[in-house]
């Protein structure tokens, strides 16, 4: 069942990845052509767009997302690739248990980064 | 392929290997003459009535179908029946026993492991009705549609290629492997079985599908044409649906109806008594 289920998450976290990097390829590389995302007549990166986004609770949001979805899906794959190597059950859970503390530290550093850089430009 | 009036010799390098008595596996070369049609197992054969008489390997129907002779070919686990020798390209013949399996003798592996994985997927139709299955009344109702998402699975002859060739069995004993895997997929995917859940609870953990990377090797080698990767990926599927609650719960099929309204023509007699 741990393993369908590990399987299953990894699977849905592919798919947030595609939707979010989708997002963030029309915001910083094609908006020049799309015109939905920036204010008319700049680039992505100039500082009233990225402050613009940083202001957003959306943004917010999407960071988190993205970054959960990313860390699963990398650090499963990095795991099943560890498998590989035949490790025995005790290096196999103290593997995992490694890798979901990185995971969760990553992951609780990042939603820090982002709420924090959230209130600072709402407060700009 | 070598045009056969090229080939007149035969270089057979053997792995020979006695556990009893050897430290070690060791390769024996031998040469024999070429004779039109000759196959691996043809070769084989002539080696061990005329040099290596206590040369030992499994064969049993020298026509493909028993899956008993698989064996490492030229680098490739190949059905040694079913390999001519001009199709290797070369006159040099190397014979090994199929790989990520142990070595009974010579080339005999244990397939033991295999055969337990196999078994504990429950390879056959399950049923709740038993009495049915016990004593049928009749056949259960299958449209050529619905046979055709198992059939070419049920062609699978368990010669252990795809075992051989897999790079993840050959890493992780837990896994189930090819074989066992696409026969599970075999009968969950039959309209006439409802085993499932039974054997979900084999799938749904280490030794189900979720190793397997795609090397698709278990496919190439397969001597029957069969597709163990499109099983695994298929099998993949319908775990990741059923996690979510979005797999399609199905009813087996129910026995078919008997035609109506026809007579037996005189002089045929009744069909004898089912015996299973």
């Amino acid at each position: 069942m741990r393993d369908q289920r590990l399987w299953t998450w990894h699977v849905r976290a592919g798919v947030v990845i595609l939707v979010f990097l989708g997002l963030h390829m029309a915001i910083m590389h094609i908006d020049t052509v799309l015109g939905l995302f920036n204010r008319p007549g700049t680039e992505a990166i100039d500082w009233s767009n990225v402050i613009d986004r940083a202001r957003s609770a959306f943004f917010m949001v999407t960071y988190v997302v993205l970054l959960g979805a990313a860390l699963f899906h990398g650090l499963y794959g990095l795991r099943t690739i560890l498998f590989e190597l035949n490790p025995g059950a005790g290096l196999k859970k103290g593997l995992s248990v490694l890798l979901t503390v990185v995971g969760v530290g990553l992951f609780g550093l990042g939603t820090w980064v982002a709420w924090a850089s959230f209130g600072l430009a709402r407060a700009l | 392929m070598v045009a056969t009036n090229a080939l007149s010799e035969v270089i057979f390098r053997v792995r020979r290997f006695d556990p009893a008595a050897d430290a070690a596996p060791r390769w024996e070369e031998h040469r024999l003459p070429y004779t039109l049609g000759m196959t691996v197992l043809d070769g084989l054969k002539r080696l061990k009535e005329t040099i290596a008489p206590g040369l030992a390997w499994r064969s049993s129907c020298r026509m493909g179908v028993c899956g008993s002779c698989g064996m490492f070919i030229n680098g490739r686990a190949r059905l040694a029946c079913n390999t001519q020798i001009t199709e290797l390209g070369t006159h040099v013949v190397m014979v090994a026993p199929l790989p990520n399996f142990d070595t009974i003798r010579d080339l005999v592996p244990d397939l033991v492991p295999m055969f337990d994985a196999h078994q504990a997927l429950m390879p056959y139709v399950i049923r709740g009705d038993r009495d049915e299955m016990t004593i049928p009344t009749g056949e259960f109702a299958q449209s050529a549609h619905e046979l055709e998402q198992f059939l070419q699975f049920s062609y699978c002859i368990r010669c252990g290629c795809c075992m051989a060739a897999c790079p993840t069995y050959a890493t992780d004993p837990r896994y189930s492997g090819p074989m066992p895997l696409a026969q599970a997929h075999r009968y969950n995917a039959d309209t006439r079985d409802d085993g499932f859940s039974a054997r979900r609870t084999v799938l749904a953990g280490e030794a189900g599908p979720w190793r397997c990377h795609y090397a698709g090797e278990c496919s190439r080698v397969c001597p029957k044409g069969v597709d163990p990767a499109k099983a695994i990926q298929l099998m993949k599927r319908e775990l990741v649906l059923d996690y979510l609650r979005l797999r399609r719960e199905r009813c087996p099929a129910e026995v078919a109806a008997k035609p109506a309204g026809i007579k037996r023509r005189d002089g045929i007699p009744e069909a004898p008594k089912p015996t299973i």
